[in-house]
């Protein structure tokens, strides 16, 4: 009686070159699309359809940033399941796993948890003042790292008693197919969400200069392109990726300038509970107010200007560019080694001339933990609505006690006077 | 070699060569009968994927051993010479049991050796158990794969899991040992920037995968690079919340380590003398006798051993590091959690033991509840563990301990136990670290810390905790 698990286990020690390659899916543009275009030549054609989906995404953008930070989030829960999505179908079709039982529940469910579990840490912080009103959301708050353990446990013991005699090695590789592919999406999906709270600022400059360099490494490549960069992928070329650097730096330049000076994305979104929404509202901070900087002598002679007004935040936005230029890439180049590897044109066909949404989101990843790892460490220290949060956990006399070192402190400071009463 | 590429190509590929559709879902009988049929004698169909499969006939594995179930490990038999002559005339079935025997002594002596010497070799030995857990890991996603040959590989899993603890440790350092990196400059800058400096880090590590990536490997590449990922997953981060507990208080950390030895044994013993009804298909030798009688004996064991533990600081107590002496203390006052309370006992077991009332330490109603878990819960690492083995047609994780296999095997029921327990301490033994509060407060910016007194202000007045008095100092 043969053993599944060896037909198909000997799969991952072959080489690449058995792995089927998996068919193309059905072409999923638009009629309309397809008659308008339907005079033109093949290279054409494809050339404005990609260039029309990229205007169409660059105005959906634009339309939900005008809708809100809530709408904003929604988005991202979006493709943060649609990226999830694609990755298990192409698990599931490498390893053949339709039907192995549980399979898809089991990865769903354990979306759903690690998801409930990072969205009770970030939202419960953000929403501390209305989650104090109501009592079992206190509840929930008070045990959230128990229950969400329970809930993963309950799916961990759920795999344990599917394992299927003939089917072990298949469900352990998906079963770390899928806890892989939580780290990667959820996690980011996350900073992403926490940067987007710090103020819009944050979460539009970095996307939009992975965007810019996306499209400006390829038009660099497109008209002056010569030699290859990376063996991964061959289309990319040292002119494209030096000439999308630079201007990646002055578009982060310029888009900084325009963004800082708007309270709308400038501002930490919080949520206020008299008004029942998210409200950005706020003194802006340093970082977003005009500053003279004084020109190194060089740059003196060239632009006859003795100082510059600039705001703190473009200097930052330096910092992010050249990341998104020189770093970001590598996840794109991952991305392709993982196409490559399991010999696959695109994740999805998603978006018609650009394949999936996780093709569109690659050089995202990094970026996105990049941010967060920056603002961190080099922009404010921890996340003020989680000390409050915790302090209000803590016990009576332990806040008392808080209470007064805090107040002796703010008084040193001369930030707190003396003879404030209540 | 042309032969040979010719009988180790596999399969499912024959049947692809030959042009059949691929079709999602696992194929039918008459389809897996003729690839079986189709395998001897399946010549390659183009030129180029034959040259592929002869340039990578290194790194295929073998499918005649992978049919046979051959196990990957070859065995050395550990055992010391020493035991060897011993038991050299009993018969092999009670010499098994004789080394098995003498071997878990000799690692609960061990075992109370280390808490003997205190907390910093026990966070040694934590990380020495993790290092080992992760090679023995490695090594078999490198046996599955024969990836020895893969460039960078060695390299870059260490690296990664270098990497990782760096972070962690960093974190903990950060956390329990603040005033220490305070006074030091260069520690106080790592401490600031140090989850940049980890980033960058693994960065490093990231881009030197994609560049590492060789056309003929990607996928073999991929796949140590989530093996990799997955491994840091279990270890690290389990034996780093070993450590948080272990700074909690050792109780804390022997209790419940002790917990799942003890169900291991008492399941075990049960087991071999009761055991009738088979559990679970996955591990044939448990039954549901040890199962149940485990679970009771473990229950009893618990509350005995934490009664035995908590009149005794040295265990309750917090770990701390003394700026004056450089060293480790634990001295404090017992919390309420480890003083002696009466309890009163429901009648149902009062008219059987004879007493009113019990003195009791209220951790022991804690103890009940991490024995409960050891032994319901716990089991399932174990189950999980025993799954991983056979899918990999591994008999062991390694041969470290005689008779007992590698120290994975040891401790694969502890994952979940040290994830429960830092969980159950968060949320219902202690909130969040006051010093730490304070010492992330005094680091937001003023408008920040002002915002926040008043909010604690307003919600101490709420409660009316605030006093005259109070306001006064």
């Amino acid at each position: 009686e043969t053993d599944i698990d060896d037909r198909y286990g000997d799969l991952d020690s072959r080489t690449d070159s058995d792995i089927p390659e998996i068919p193309p899916s059905s072409d999923r543009t638009p009629e309309i699309l397809k008659k308008a275009l339907s005079g033109l030549s093949s290279r054409w054609k494809n050339w404005w359809i990609r260039g029309i989906l990229t205007l169409t995404m660059i105005s959906l953008f634009f339309l939900i940033i005008y809708m809100g930070s809530f709408m904003l989030m929604l988005l991202v829960l979006g493709i943060q399941v649609k990226c999830f999505h694609e990755i298990i179908t192409i698990g599931y079709r490498v390893y053949r796993s339709y039907d192995l039982p549980w399979f898809r529940t089991l990865s769903w469910y354990f979306l759903l948890c690690v998801n409930y579990f990072f969205y009770g840490e970030t939202v419960a912080d953000y929403f501390a003042t209305f989650v104090q009103r109501e009592e079992q959301l206190q509840f929930l708050i008070r045990y959230h790292r128990f229950i969400s353990f329970a809930l993963y446990l309950a799916g961990f013991c759920m795999f344990v008693l599917s394992l299927v005699k003939k089917h072990y090695r298949l469900q352990f590789y998906m079963f770390a197919w899928t806890h892989v592919t939580l780290l990667i999406t959820v996690t980011q999906s996350h900073l992403v969400i926490q940067n987007l709270f710090e103020g819009m600022i944050w979460f539009l400059v970095p996307i939009s200069s992975v965007i810019c360099n996306d499209i400006t490494a390829y038009l660099f490549g497109f008209f002056f392109g010569r030699t290859p960069l990376i063996k991964l992928s061959p289309k990319k070329t040292w002119e494209g990726f030096i000439g999308g650097f630079f201007s990646t730096v002055v578009f982060g330049f310029i888009a900084a300038y325009m963004l800082s000076k708007y309270q709308y994305f400038v501002c930490p979104v919080e949520y206020r509970s008299d008004v029942n929404s998210f409200v950005t509202e706020c003194e802006p901070s340093e970082l977003f107010q005009l500053q003279s900087y004084s020109l190194p002598p060089f740059l003196k002679a060239v632009l006859r200007r003795e100082t510059v007004s600039l705001y703190p935040f473009q200097i930052h936005s330096i910092a992010l560019s050249t990341f998104a230029s020189l770093i970001g890439p590598f996840g794109g180049f991952f991305a392709s080694g993982f196409k490559r590897a399991f010999k696959i044109k695109d994740f999805a066909n998603t978006i018609p001339g650009h394949g999936g949404i996780m093709d569109r989101f690659d050089c995202q990843y990094l970026m996105a933990t990049f941010v967060h790892v920056y603002i961190t460490s080099f922009i404010r220290g921890p996340n003020p609505s989680k000390v409050l949060q915790q302090l209000l956990v803590l016990q009576p006399e332990q806040q008392l006690n808080i209470y007064k070192t805090l107040k002796t402190h703010l008084i040193e400071k001369g930030i707190l006077q003396p003879t404030l009463k209540v | 070699e042309s032969t040979r590429a010719r009988t180790e190509l596999p399969a499912p590929a024959a049947v692809l060569l030959a042009g059949s559709d691929v079709v999602p879902g696992s194929p039918s009988m008459t389809e897996l009968r003729q690839r079986a049929v189709r395998e001897p004698d399946a010549p390659p169909e183009d030129k180029e994927s034959e040259s592929e499969v002869k340039v990578d006939g290194e790194t295929a594995s073998d499918s005649e051993s992978r049919a046979e179930a051959v196990p990957l490990s070859t065995s050395a038999d550990d055992t010391p010479e020493v035991l060897n002559r011993a038991l050299s005339n009993l018969s092999s079935r009670w010499k098994n049991w004789w080394v098995r025997g003498i071997l878990t002594l000799a690692m609960i002596a061990f075992f109370f050796i280390i808490i003997y010497l205190g907390p910093m070799v026990l966070m040694i030995i934590v990380m020495c158990v993790q290092i080992k857990c992760f090679h023995e890991i490695i090594t078999i996603g490198y046996n599955v794969y024969h990836s020895y040959d893969l460039p960078w590989f060695r390299t870059l899993s260490w690296y990664f899991l270098l990497c990782v603890n760096y972070f962690f440790y960093g974190e903990t350092v950060t956390d329990y040992f603040f005033t220490l990196v305070q006074r030091e400059e260069p520690l106080r800058i790592l401490s600031k920037y140090h989850r940049f400096i980890s980033f960058t880090l693994y960065l490093i590590g990231f881009c030197m995968f994609v560049l590492s990536l060789v056309k003929k490997h990607y996928r073999l590449q991929f796949y140590m690079f989530g093996w990799t990922h997955v491994t840091l997953l279990i270890v690290v981060t389990q034996s780093h919340l070993v450590i948080h507990n272990l700074f909690e208080g050792m109780i804390w950390f022997i209790v419940p380590i002790s917990c799942v030895i003890c169900n291991d044994i008492m399941a075990y013993m049960f087991g071999f003398f009761f055991g009738r009804t088979p559990l679970i298909k996955l591990s044939p030798k448990k039954t549901w006798e040890g199962f149940i009688g485990g679970f009771f004996a473990t229950v009893v064991f618990g509350l005995l051993l934490s009664y035995v533990m908590s009149g005794y600081r040295c265990f309750v107590c917090p770990v701390e590091y003394n700026n004056d002496t450089n060293s480790f203390t634990v001295d404090c006052e017992p919390s309420d959690l480890f003083r002696l309370q009466e309890y009163n006992i429901p009648e149902v077991i009062q008219s059987v033991i004879g007493l009113t009332t019990v003195w009791m330490y209220p951790f022991q109603i804690h103890s009940i509840a991490l024995s409960t878990f050891a032994s319901l819960i716990g089991p399932f690492g174990g189950f999980f563990a025993s799954g991983f083995k056979r899918a990999f047609k591994i008999k062991d994780f390694a041969n470290t301990i005689p008779g007992h296999g590698g120290i994975m095997d040891r401790f694969d029921c502890q994952y979940l136990m040290a994830t429960f327990v830092n969980v159950y301490i968060a949320s219902f033994i202690r909130g969040p670290n006051p010093s730490k509060l304070i010492q992330q407060f005094l680091t937001l910016r003023p408008d920040q810390q002002l915002h926040i007194f008043n909010t604690l202000r307003s919600h101490l007045a709420d409660k009316g905790l605030l006093t005259a008095t109070a306001e006064d100092e």
